[in-house]
Protein backbone atom coordinates (compact mmCIF):
# COMPACT_ATOMS: atom_id res chain seq x y z
CA UNK A 1 0.00 0.00 0.00
CA UNK A 2 1.22 3.38 -1.14
CA UNK A 3 2.01 5.99 1.67
CA UNK A 4 -0.83 8.44 0.35
CA UNK A 5 -3.55 5.76 0.94
CA UNK A 6 -2.64 5.01 4.69
CA UNK A 7 -5.92 4.99 7.11
CA UNK A 8 -4.02 7.13 9.52
CA UNK A 9 -2.80 9.98 7.01
CA UNK A 10 -4.91 13.38 7.68
CA UNK A 11 -7.75 13.47 4.86
CA UNK A 12 -6.66 15.56 1.80
CA UNK A 13 -6.96 19.02 2.59
CA UNK A 14 -10.45 20.77 0.71
CA UNK A 15 -9.44 24.24 -0.18
CA UNK A 16 -12.19 25.92 1.77
CA UNK A 17 -13.40 29.61 0.40
CA UNK A 18 -13.68 32.64 3.17
CA UNK A 19 -16.42 32.67 5.50
CA UNK A 20 -19.60 34.00 4.03
CA UNK A 21 -18.51 33.64 0.26
CA UNK A 22 -20.19 30.40 -2.08
CA UNK A 23 -20.26 28.96 -5.02
CA UNK A 24 -23.30 29.11 -7.75
CA UNK A 25 -23.57 26.10 -9.75
CA UNK A 26 -25.60 26.05 -13.02
CA UNK A 27 -29.35 25.22 -11.79
CA UNK A 28 -28.84 28.10 -9.30
CA UNK A 29 -27.18 30.50 -11.95
CA UNK A 30 -29.57 29.85 -14.48
CA UNK A 31 -32.28 31.24 -12.08
CA UNK A 32 -30.53 33.76 -10.84
CA UNK A 33 -29.47 34.84 -14.49
CA UNK A 34 -33.41 34.99 -15.26
CA UNK A 35 -34.54 36.79 -12.49
CA UNK A 36 -31.88 39.00 -12.98
CA UNK A 37 -32.62 39.56 -16.82
CA UNK A 38 -35.80 40.47 -16.02
CA UNK A 39 -35.28 43.19 -13.32
CA UNK A 40 -32.86 44.80 -16.00
CA UNK A 41 -34.91 45.12 -18.44
CA UNK A 42 -37.49 46.89 -16.28
CA UNK A 43 -34.67 49.02 -15.16
CA UNK A 44 -33.55 49.98 -18.77
CA UNK A 45 -37.11 50.19 -20.03
CA UNK A 46 -37.54 52.75 -16.66
CA UNK A 47 -34.88 54.98 -18.45
CA UNK A 48 -32.34 53.91 -15.58
CA UNK A 49 -28.95 52.91 -18.01
CA UNK A 50 -26.82 50.34 -16.37
CA UNK A 51 -23.36 51.77 -14.42
CA UNK A 52 -20.55 49.48 -13.24
CA UNK A 53 -18.13 50.92 -10.61
CA UNK A 54 -15.01 49.45 -9.21
CA UNK A 55 -15.59 46.97 -6.40
CA UNK A 56 -12.06 48.44 -4.72
CA UNK A 57 -12.56 52.37 -3.83
CA UNK A 58 -10.11 54.69 -1.83
CA UNK A 59 -11.64 54.40 1.88
CA UNK A 60 -11.79 57.69 2.31
CA UNK A 61 -14.97 58.25 -0.28
CA UNK A 62 -16.54 55.45 1.83
CA UNK A 63 -15.69 57.35 4.82
CA UNK A 64 -16.37 60.64 3.44
CA UNK A 65 -19.74 63.05 4.42
CA UNK A 66 -20.87 65.29 6.96
CA UNK A 67 -19.89 65.02 10.31
CA UNK A 68 -22.68 64.64 12.59
CA UNK A 69 -24.36 68.44 13.07
CA UNK A 70 -21.83 70.54 10.15
CA UNK A 71 -20.69 69.50 6.60
CA UNK A 72 -16.27 68.99 7.71
CA UNK A 73 -15.24 65.99 6.12
CA UNK A 74 -14.00 64.00 9.15
CA UNK A 75 -10.33 64.14 9.80
CA UNK A 76 -8.03 61.77 10.37
CA UNK A 77 -8.98 59.14 7.24
CA UNK A 78 -6.37 57.20 8.26
CA UNK A 79 -8.33 56.14 11.57
CA UNK A 80 -11.46 55.99 9.88
CA UNK A 81 -11.81 51.88 10.47
CA UNK A 82 -11.85 53.06 14.33
CA UNK A 83 -15.21 54.95 13.74
CA UNK A 84 -18.23 52.75 15.63
CA UNK A 85 -20.68 51.81 12.53
CA UNK A 86 -23.07 54.72 13.62
CA UNK A 87 -20.44 57.73 12.26
CA UNK A 88 -20.03 56.30 8.97
CA UNK A 89 -22.39 57.16 6.22
CA UNK A 90 -23.59 53.82 4.69
CA UNK A 91 -22.46 50.89 5.88
CA UNK A 92 -19.11 50.35 7.61
CA UNK A 93 -16.87 48.47 4.85
CA UNK A 94 -15.86 45.18 6.54
CA UNK A 95 -12.24 44.55 3.86
CA UNK A 96 -9.51 47.12 3.93
CA UNK A 97 -6.12 46.46 1.79
CA UNK A 98 -3.00 48.61 0.93
CA UNK A 99 -2.63 49.14 -2.91
CA UNK A 100 1.27 49.70 -4.19
CA UNK A 101 1.48 53.30 -2.83
CA UNK A 102 0.14 52.78 0.81
CA UNK A 103 -3.31 53.55 0.13
CA UNK A 104 -6.33 52.00 1.73
CA UNK A 105 -8.74 50.56 -0.27
CA UNK A 106 -11.87 49.10 0.45
CA UNK A 107 -13.93 46.80 -0.83
CA UNK A 108 -17.82 48.87 -1.42
CA UNK A 109 -19.91 47.86 0.93
CA UNK A 110 -23.24 49.30 -0.78
CA UNK A 111 -23.41 50.97 -4.40
CA UNK A 112 -24.80 54.75 -3.90
CA UNK A 113 -21.87 55.59 -2.37
CA UNK A 114 -19.67 54.69 -5.65
CA UNK A 115 -22.65 56.59 -8.02
CA UNK A 116 -22.54 59.48 -5.78
CA UNK A 117 -19.09 59.58 -6.37
CA UNK A 118 -19.38 58.96 -10.14
CA UNK A 119 -22.27 61.39 -10.10
CA UNK A 120 -20.13 64.23 -8.86
CA UNK A 121 -16.99 63.11 -10.92
CA UNK A 122 -18.31 62.00 -14.41
CA UNK A 123 -21.24 64.01 -14.36
CA UNK A 124 -20.56 67.73 -12.80
CA UNK A 125 -22.68 70.04 -14.86
CA UNK A 126 -24.88 67.16 -16.25
CA UNK A 127 -28.62 68.64 -16.22
CA UNK A 128 -30.49 66.73 -13.70
CA UNK A 129 -32.64 64.10 -12.79
CA UNK A 130 -30.15 61.19 -13.73
CA UNK A 131 -30.85 57.78 -14.08
CA UNK A 132 -28.78 55.33 -13.04
CA UNK A 133 -28.99 51.35 -12.63
CA UNK A 134 -26.74 48.90 -11.19
CA UNK A 135 -26.53 44.65 -10.98
CA UNK A 136 -23.25 44.86 -8.63
CA UNK A 137 -21.47 42.95 -5.24
CA UNK A 138 -21.33 44.45 -2.27
CA UNK A 139 -19.36 43.19 0.46
CA UNK A 140 -20.68 43.35 4.32
CA UNK A 141 -19.07 42.00 7.64
CA UNK A 142 -21.95 40.64 8.30
CA UNK A 143 -22.58 36.88 10.16
CA UNK A 144 -22.58 34.46 8.13
CA UNK A 145 -26.21 32.08 7.44
CA UNK A 146 -29.23 31.78 4.99
CA UNK A 147 -29.68 34.80 2.66
CA UNK A 148 -26.59 36.74 4.80
CA UNK A 149 -23.49 36.42 2.43
CA UNK A 150 -20.51 38.93 3.30
CA UNK A 151 -20.49 39.29 -1.05
CA UNK A 152 -23.70 39.76 -1.98
CA UNK A 153 -25.19 41.08 -5.19
CA UNK A 154 -27.35 43.95 -5.78
CA UNK A 155 -29.79 45.25 -8.29
CA UNK A 156 -31.08 48.50 -7.56
CA UNK A 157 -31.35 51.98 -9.01
CA UNK A 158 -30.23 55.64 -8.31
CA UNK A 159 -32.41 58.67 -9.19
CA UNK A 160 -30.21 61.56 -8.47
CA UNK A 161 -31.87 65.18 -9.04
CA UNK A 162 -35.39 64.11 -8.54
CA UNK A 163 -36.91 65.37 -5.17
CA UNK A 164 -39.87 64.05 -2.71
CA UNK A 165 -42.52 63.42 -3.27
CA UNK A 166 -42.14 62.81 -7.10
CA UNK A 167 -38.89 61.11 -6.95
CA UNK A 168 -39.81 58.85 -4.21
CA UNK A 169 -43.04 57.98 -5.66
CA UNK A 170 -40.76 57.13 -9.23
CA UNK A 171 -38.56 54.87 -7.29
CA UNK A 172 -41.23 53.31 -5.66
CA UNK A 173 -43.40 52.45 -9.15
CA UNK A 174 -39.87 51.02 -10.57
CA UNK A 175 -39.47 48.89 -7.46
CA UNK A 176 -42.82 47.00 -7.86
CA UNK A 177 -42.29 46.73 -11.61
CA UNK A 178 -39.02 44.88 -11.04
CA UNK A 179 -40.40 42.81 -8.16
CA UNK A 180 -43.63 41.90 -10.38
CA UNK A 181 -40.70 41.14 -13.26
CA UNK A 182 -38.62 38.98 -10.51
CA UNK A 183 -41.82 36.75 -10.63
CA UNK A 184 -42.82 37.99 -6.75
CA UNK A 185 -46.35 37.74 -5.93
CA UNK A 186 -47.18 38.45 -2.20
CA UNK A 187 -44.49 41.30 -1.22
CA UNK A 188 -45.47 43.85 0.30
CA UNK A 189 -43.20 47.68 0.63
CA UNK A 190 -43.07 49.15 4.08
CA UNK A 191 -43.16 53.21 3.68
CA UNK A 192 -41.40 55.07 6.89
CA UNK A 193 -39.90 58.45 7.01
CA UNK A 194 -35.93 58.70 8.26
CA UNK A 195 -36.60 62.69 9.95
CA UNK A 196 -40.12 61.29 11.13
CA UNK A 197 -38.70 60.25 14.55
CA UNK A 198 -36.05 62.74 14.80
CA UNK A 199 -38.90 64.96 14.36
CA UNK A 200 -40.74 64.37 17.02
CA UNK A 201 -38.14 63.85 19.68
CA UNK A 202 -36.99 67.46 18.68
CA UNK A 203 -40.59 68.92 18.70
CA UNK A 204 -41.08 67.06 22.71
CA UNK A 205 -37.37 68.88 23.42
CA UNK A 206 -35.52 65.24 24.02
CA UNK A 207 -31.91 66.42 24.68
CA UNK A 208 -29.67 65.90 21.77
CA UNK A 209 -27.49 63.42 23.52
CA UNK A 210 -29.86 61.40 24.41
CA UNK A 211 -31.65 61.22 20.99
CA UNK A 212 -28.76 58.83 19.24
CA UNK A 213 -29.54 56.43 21.87
CA UNK A 214 -32.97 56.27 21.32
CA UNK A 215 -32.49 55.69 17.84
CA UNK A 216 -30.16 53.36 18.08
CA UNK A 217 -32.97 51.40 20.57
CA UNK A 218 -35.60 51.94 17.64
CA UNK A 219 -33.16 50.78 14.79
CA UNK A 220 -32.63 47.17 16.44
CA UNK A 221 -36.32 46.83 17.37
CA UNK A 222 -35.27 47.00 21.19
CA UNK A 223 -38.78 47.93 22.46
CA UNK A 224 -38.26 47.54 25.74
CA UNK A 225 -34.93 49.20 25.52
CA UNK A 226 -36.74 52.10 24.11
CA UNK A 227 -39.29 51.97 26.76
CA UNK A 228 -36.69 52.47 29.47
CA UNK A 229 -34.92 55.40 27.30
CA UNK A 230 -38.12 57.06 27.23
CA UNK A 231 -39.02 57.07 31.03
CA UNK A 232 -35.77 58.40 31.35
CA UNK A 233 -36.52 61.73 29.92
CA UNK A 234 -38.78 62.28 32.31
CA UNK A 235 -41.13 63.96 29.72
CA UNK A 236 -44.89 64.73 30.94
CA UNK A 237 -46.98 61.71 29.84
CA UNK A 238 -49.00 62.25 26.55
CA UNK A 239 -45.36 63.15 25.22
CA UNK A 240 -43.96 59.97 25.99
CA UNK A 241 -47.11 58.05 25.05
CA UNK A 242 -46.57 59.86 21.46
CA UNK A 243 -42.86 58.18 21.43
CA UNK A 244 -43.64 55.02 22.63
CA UNK A 245 -47.10 54.78 20.19
CA UNK A 246 -45.63 56.18 17.17
CA UNK A 247 -43.27 53.17 16.49
CA UNK A 248 -45.37 50.96 16.64
CA UNK A 249 -48.08 52.15 14.10
CA UNK A 250 -47.82 50.61 10.94
CA UNK A 251 -50.51 49.07 8.46
CA UNK A 252 -52.58 50.67 5.10
CA UNK A 253 -53.69 53.82 4.63
CA UNK A 254 -56.45 54.58 7.57
CA UNK A 255 -53.22 54.45 10.23
CA UNK A 256 -52.46 57.98 9.02
CA UNK A 257 -56.16 59.03 9.82
CA UNK A 258 -56.93 61.38 12.74
CA UNK A 259 -52.92 62.05 13.06
CA UNK A 260 -52.61 65.83 13.66
CA UNK A 261 -49.96 68.19 15.32
CA UNK A 262 -46.46 67.64 15.03
CA UNK A 263 -47.13 63.96 14.19
CA UNK A 264 -49.86 65.26 11.16
CA UNK A 265 -47.40 67.21 9.99
CA UNK A 266 -44.31 64.22 9.87
CA UNK A 267 -46.80 62.31 8.31
CA UNK A 268 -47.65 64.68 5.61
CA UNK A 269 -44.65 63.42 3.32
CA UNK A 270 -45.38 60.10 3.28
CA UNK A 271 -49.09 61.21 2.10
CA UNK A 272 -47.99 62.98 -0.94
CA UNK A 273 -45.65 59.86 -1.80
CA UNK A 274 -48.73 57.78 -1.57
CA UNK A 275 -50.67 59.98 -3.13
CA UNK A 276 -48.75 59.81 -6.48
CA UNK A 277 -48.03 55.81 -7.06
CA UNK A 278 -49.73 54.35 -9.43
CA UNK A 279 -52.95 51.77 -7.63
CA UNK A 280 -51.39 48.59 -7.94
CA UNK A 281 -47.87 49.63 -6.35
CA UNK A 282 -50.04 51.85 -3.59
CA UNK A 283 -51.90 48.90 -2.77
CA UNK A 284 -48.55 47.38 -2.03
CA UNK A 285 -47.47 50.03 1.08
CA UNK A 286 -47.74 49.45 4.53
CA UNK A 287 -47.47 52.51 6.27
CA UNK A 288 -44.74 52.27 8.98
CA UNK A 289 -44.00 55.00 11.46
CA UNK A 290 -41.48 52.79 13.21
CA UNK A 291 -39.27 52.10 10.30
CA UNK A 292 -35.71 53.29 10.60
CA UNK A 293 -33.30 52.17 8.23
CA UNK A 294 -30.15 52.30 10.05
CA UNK A 295 -27.66 53.19 7.12
CA UNK A 296 -26.64 57.14 8.27
CA UNK A 297 -27.12 58.64 4.94
CA UNK A 298 -31.27 58.64 4.89
CA UNK A 299 -32.98 61.95 5.06
CA UNK A 300 -36.71 61.59 4.13
CA UNK A 301 -38.60 58.72 3.14
CA UNK A 302 -37.27 55.09 3.63
CA UNK A 303 -38.76 51.75 2.58
CA UNK A 304 -38.59 47.48 2.68
CA UNK A 305 -39.73 44.83 0.70
CA UNK A 306 -41.24 42.60 2.60
CA UNK A 307 -42.76 38.67 1.39
CA UNK A 308 -44.49 36.75 4.06
CA UNK A 309 -42.51 33.22 2.28
CA UNK A 310 -39.29 34.74 3.76
CA UNK A 311 -38.43 36.30 7.35
CA UNK A 312 -36.13 38.88 6.46
CA UNK A 313 -36.29 41.94 4.43
CA UNK A 314 -35.10 41.47 0.52
CA UNK A 315 -34.28 44.80 -0.30
CA UNK A 316 -35.06 48.40 0.78
CA UNK A 317 -33.91 51.65 0.24
CA UNK A 318 -34.93 55.99 0.56
CA UNK A 319 -33.97 59.06 0.09
CA UNK A 320 -30.49 60.42 0.80
CA UNK A 321 -30.33 64.45 0.10
CA UNK A 322 -28.00 65.28 1.23
CA UNK A 323 -25.30 62.74 0.39
CA UNK A 324 -23.95 64.20 -2.93
CA UNK A 325 -23.14 67.47 -1.57
CA UNK A 326 -20.28 65.66 0.35
CA UNK A 327 -19.49 64.52 -2.77
CA UNK A 328 -19.58 68.18 -4.50
CA UNK A 329 -22.83 68.55 -6.22
CA UNK A 330 -25.86 69.24 -3.89
CA UNK A 331 -28.48 67.25 -5.60
CA UNK A 332 -31.56 65.77 -3.72
CA UNK A 333 -31.56 61.82 -4.43
CA UNK A 334 -33.80 58.66 -4.07
CA UNK A 335 -32.78 54.94 -4.58
CA UNK A 336 -33.20 50.95 -3.97
CA UNK A 337 -31.29 47.79 -3.77
CA UNK A 338 -32.94 44.41 -4.12
CA UNK A 339 -30.82 41.76 -2.23
CA UNK A 340 -30.53 39.53 -5.51
CA UNK A 341 -30.01 36.37 -3.52
CA UNK A 342 -33.15 37.08 -1.07
CA UNK A 343 -35.21 37.56 -3.86
CA UNK A 344 -34.39 34.11 -5.00
CA UNK A 345 -35.34 32.77 -1.75
CA UNK A 346 -38.31 34.24 -1.45
CA UNK A 347 -39.58 33.57 -5.05
CA UNK A 348 -38.59 29.96 -4.51
CA UNK A 349 -40.43 30.14 -0.64
CA UNK A 350 -43.79 32.09 -2.70
CA UNK A 351 -43.74 28.81 -5.22
CA UNK A 352 -43.61 26.16 -2.85
CA UNK A 353 -46.33 27.64 -0.01
CA UNK A 354 -44.87 28.45 3.33
CA UNK A 355 -41.04 26.67 2.58
CA UNK A 356 -40.75 23.39 5.11
CA UNK A 357 -43.51 25.20 7.26
CA UNK A 358 -47.08 22.92 7.59
CA UNK A 359 -49.40 24.37 5.44
CA UNK A 360 -52.46 26.55 7.46
CA UNK B 1 -55.75 27.26 13.62
CA UNK B 2 -53.57 29.99 15.02
CA UNK B 3 -52.58 33.05 12.86
CA UNK B 4 -49.37 33.34 15.02
CA UNK B 5 -46.60 30.47 15.76
CA UNK B 6 -45.39 31.57 19.10
CA UNK B 7 -41.66 29.64 20.43
CA UNK B 8 -42.24 28.98 23.73
CA UNK B 9 -39.13 27.88 25.94
CA UNK B 10 -38.97 24.39 28.02
CA UNK B 11 -37.47 24.76 31.29
CA UNK B 12 -37.48 27.32 34.09
CA UNK B 13 -39.62 29.70 31.93
CA UNK B 14 -42.40 26.81 30.55
CA UNK B 15 -44.86 27.39 33.40
CA UNK B 16 -45.50 30.97 33.44
CA UNK B 17 -45.30 31.59 29.91
CA UNK B 18 -48.61 28.98 29.76
CA UNK B 19 -50.26 30.77 32.22
CA UNK B 20 -49.33 33.76 30.23
CA UNK B 21 -51.06 32.16 27.35
CA UNK B 22 -53.89 30.51 29.15
CA UNK B 23 -54.89 34.20 30.59
CA UNK B 24 -54.79 35.64 27.10
CA UNK B 25 -57.05 33.05 25.23
CA UNK B 26 -54.39 30.60 23.62
CA UNK B 27 -55.28 27.21 25.01
CA UNK B 28 -52.23 25.46 26.22
CA UNK B 29 -53.61 22.08 28.16
CA UNK B 30 -52.20 20.36 25.01
CA UNK B 31 -48.89 21.50 25.69
CA UNK B 32 -49.05 20.23 29.27
CA UNK B 33 -50.46 17.23 28.77
CA UNK B 34 -47.35 16.34 26.23
CA UNK B 35 -43.91 16.25 27.63
CA UNK B 36 -42.60 15.03 24.12
CA UNK B 37 -44.04 16.83 21.22
CA UNK B 38 -42.67 19.94 19.96
CA UNK B 39 -45.20 21.43 17.66
CA UNK B 40 -48.86 22.28 18.52
CA UNK B 41 -50.91 23.35 15.47
CA UNK B 42 -54.20 24.19 17.12
CA UNK B 43 -52.56 27.02 19.41
CA UNK B 44 -49.97 28.12 17.43
CA UNK B 45 -47.10 26.98 20.34
CA UNK B 46 -44.02 25.41 19.38
CA UNK B 47 -41.91 24.25 22.21
CA UNK B 48 -37.73 23.95 22.04
CA UNK B 49 -34.75 25.28 24.50
CA UNK B 50 -34.40 28.27 25.23
CA UNK B 51 -31.78 30.07 23.31
CA UNK B 52 -33.00 28.13 20.16
CA UNK B 53 -35.93 30.59 20.69
CA UNK B 54 -34.41 33.29 18.95
CA UNK B 55 -32.88 31.31 16.00
CA UNK B 56 -36.60 30.71 15.34
CA UNK B 57 -37.77 33.81 15.57
CA UNK B 58 -35.23 35.55 13.71
CA UNK B 59 -35.58 33.13 10.70
CA UNK B 60 -39.71 33.53 10.83
CA UNK B 61 -40.29 29.90 11.30
CA UNK B 62 -42.34 31.74 14.70
CA UNK B 63 -43.78 34.57 14.16
CA UNK B 64 -43.35 35.38 18.33
CA UNK B 65 -41.48 33.73 20.97
CA UNK B 66 -40.57 34.33 24.42
CA UNK B 67 -37.30 34.22 26.09
CA UNK B 68 -34.84 34.93 28.88
CA UNK B 69 -33.24 38.15 28.70
CA UNK B 70 -30.06 36.31 29.10
CA UNK B 71 -30.22 34.27 25.76
CA UNK B 72 -31.01 37.89 23.98
CA UNK B 73 -27.82 39.26 25.87
CA UNK B 74 -26.09 36.32 24.63
CA UNK B 75 -26.90 36.59 21.17
CA UNK B 76 -27.12 40.66 20.23
CA UNK B 77 -26.58 39.95 16.59
CA UNK B 78 -29.92 38.21 16.49
CA UNK B 79 -32.61 40.63 14.29
CA UNK B 80 -35.64 39.90 15.96
CA UNK B 81 -37.38 43.03 17.69
CA UNK B 82 -38.04 42.88 21.79
CA UNK B 83 -41.58 43.72 21.96
CA UNK B 84 -42.53 43.61 25.82
CA UNK B 85 -40.65 42.70 29.37
CA UNK B 86 -43.15 40.15 30.48
CA UNK B 87 -41.41 40.78 34.02
CA UNK B 88 -41.70 36.64 35.21
CA UNK B 89 -38.57 34.75 35.51
CA UNK B 90 -36.91 37.26 37.47
CA UNK B 91 -32.98 36.56 37.51
CA UNK B 92 -30.09 38.33 37.65
CA UNK B 93 -26.91 37.74 36.11
CA UNK B 94 -24.02 37.90 38.58
CA UNK B 95 -19.82 37.50 39.00
CA UNK B 96 -19.57 35.07 41.57
CA UNK B 97 -16.07 33.67 43.64
CA UNK B 98 -15.59 31.51 46.45
CA UNK B 99 -16.66 32.63 49.74
CA UNK B 100 -13.46 34.06 51.32
CA UNK B 101 -10.78 36.18 49.99
CA UNK B 102 -11.64 37.37 46.48
CA UNK B 103 -9.42 35.09 44.46
CA UNK B 104 -10.80 36.98 40.98
CA UNK B 105 -9.48 40.48 42.69
CA UNK B 106 -6.28 38.78 43.85
CA UNK B 107 -5.81 37.42 40.21
CA UNK B 108 -6.24 40.46 38.73
CA UNK B 109 -3.86 42.59 41.02
CA UNK B 110 -1.12 39.55 40.82
CA UNK B 111 -1.47 38.14 37.06
CA UNK B 112 -3.60 40.86 34.99
CA UNK B 113 -5.96 38.43 34.16
CA UNK B 114 -8.66 36.57 35.66
CA UNK B 115 -9.84 33.35 34.38
CA UNK B 116 -13.49 33.27 34.18
CA UNK B 117 -16.16 30.18 33.31
CA UNK B 118 -19.08 30.95 32.20
CA UNK B 119 -22.34 29.52 29.90
CA UNK B 120 -22.73 33.18 28.57
CA UNK B 121 -18.85 33.38 27.07
CA UNK B 122 -20.19 36.53 25.12
CA UNK B 123 -21.98 38.64 27.84
CA UNK B 124 -18.82 37.73 30.22
CA UNK B 125 -16.20 39.03 27.77
CA UNK B 126 -18.55 42.56 26.76
CA UNK B 127 -18.58 42.56 30.55
CA UNK B 128 -15.08 42.70 31.24
CA UNK B 129 -14.40 44.49 28.60
CA UNK B 130 -16.79 47.22 29.51
CA UNK B 131 -15.23 47.51 33.44
CA UNK B 132 -11.72 47.52 32.25
CA UNK B 133 -10.70 44.50 33.16
CA UNK B 134 -8.56 41.41 31.48
CA UNK B 135 -10.10 38.39 31.60
CA UNK B 136 -9.54 34.85 30.08
CA UNK B 137 -13.25 33.30 29.17
CA UNK B 138 -13.79 29.28 29.57
CA UNK B 139 -16.71 28.50 28.29
CA UNK B 140 -18.91 25.11 30.04
CA UNK B 141 -21.83 23.51 29.38
CA UNK B 142 -23.08 23.01 32.50
CA UNK B 143 -22.65 23.64 36.90
CA UNK B 144 -20.58 26.29 35.90
CA UNK B 145 -20.52 26.39 39.85
CA UNK B 146 -17.76 23.60 39.52
CA UNK B 147 -15.32 25.68 37.97
CA UNK B 148 -14.10 27.65 40.84
CA UNK B 149 -14.32 24.95 43.64
CA UNK B 150 -11.69 23.11 41.80
CA UNK B 151 -9.60 25.80 40.44
CA UNK B 152 -10.69 25.49 36.63
CA UNK B 153 -11.35 29.71 37.01
CA UNK B 154 -11.28 32.35 39.99
CA UNK B 155 -14.82 33.35 39.55
CA UNK B 156 -18.01 32.72 37.16
CA UNK B 157 -20.63 34.64 35.17
CA UNK B 158 -23.85 32.96 35.73
CA UNK B 159 -28.24 33.84 36.28
CA UNK B 160 -29.16 33.39 39.67
CA UNK B 161 -32.65 33.39 40.70
CA UNK B 162 -32.29 33.08 44.52
CA UNK B 163 -28.58 32.32 44.79
CA UNK B 164 -29.07 29.12 46.12
CA UNK B 165 -27.43 27.30 44.48
CA UNK B 166 -24.22 29.25 44.54
CA UNK B 167 -24.64 29.38 48.26
CA UNK B 168 -24.50 25.63 48.98
CA UNK B 169 -21.36 25.94 46.58
CA UNK B 170 -19.72 27.87 48.91
CA UNK B 171 -19.64 31.16 46.15
CA UNK B 172 -20.47 34.57 46.79
CA UNK B 173 -22.13 37.10 44.75
CA UNK B 174 -19.13 40.12 44.01
CA UNK B 175 -21.18 41.88 41.38
CA UNK B 176 -24.44 42.39 39.30
CA UNK B 177 -24.00 42.69 35.55
CA UNK B 178 -27.96 42.38 34.77
CA UNK B 179 -31.46 41.79 35.67
CA UNK B 180 -32.90 39.36 33.33
CA UNK B 181 -36.74 39.09 32.63
CA UNK B 182 -38.90 37.23 29.75
CA UNK B 183 -39.04 39.02 26.79
CA UNK B 184 -41.37 38.37 24.14
CA UNK B 185 -39.50 38.47 20.70
CA UNK B 186 -40.98 39.53 17.27
CA UNK B 187 -39.77 38.04 13.47
CA UNK B 188 -39.42 41.92 11.88
CA UNK B 189 -41.04 40.82 8.98
CA UNK B 190 -44.14 39.85 10.71
CA UNK B 191 -44.78 42.77 13.11
CA UNK B 192 -45.38 44.34 9.91
CA UNK B 193 -47.33 41.72 7.79
CA UNK B 194 -49.21 40.62 10.68
CA UNK B 195 -49.58 43.53 12.58
CA UNK B 196 -53.03 43.69 13.03
CA UNK B 197 -52.41 39.60 14.56
CA UNK B 198 -49.82 40.85 16.69
CA UNK B 199 -51.12 44.14 18.03
CA UNK B 200 -54.34 42.17 19.35
CA UNK B 201 -51.63 39.65 21.19
CA UNK B 202 -50.37 42.76 22.95
CA UNK B 203 -53.51 44.26 23.58
CA UNK B 204 -54.71 41.41 25.46
CA UNK B 205 -51.21 40.51 27.20
CA UNK B 206 -51.58 44.75 28.37
CA UNK B 207 -55.42 44.11 29.51
CA UNK B 208 -54.11 40.66 32.10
Amino acid sequence: MSASHRADEPAPAVDRIPSGTRDVLPDEMRELRAMTDRVREVFERHGYGEVYTPALEYEGTFARAAGPGGDVPWPGQSTAWRRPASAWPGARPAYRMFDEQGNVLVLRSDMTIPIARLVATRYPQAEPPLRFSYLAHAYRGVRPQRGQSREFLQAGVELIGAPAPGGTAEALNVLCAALGAAGLRTYRVGLGDASLYPALLEAVGAPIERRERILSELVEGNFVGLEGEIAELQLPDKDAELLLRVPRIRGGPEVLEGLSGALGDAVGGMRDVHALLAPEVAERIIFDLGLVRSLGYYTGAVFQVYDPAYGVPIGGGGRYDELLRSFGRHLPAVGFALHVERLHIALTGEERGRGPRIPR
Amino acid sequence: MSELRIAVPRGTLLFETLELLDRIGIDTREVRENERKLLFEDSGIVTMRPSDVPTYVEAGAAELGVTGRDVLMEQPEREVYELVDLGYGHCRMVLATAAGEDLAAEALRRLGVVRIATKYPRVAARYFLQTGRQAEIVEVKGSVELAPLTGLAEGIVDLTATGTTLRENGLVIREEIAVCTARLIANPVAHKLKAAAIDRLLERLDAV
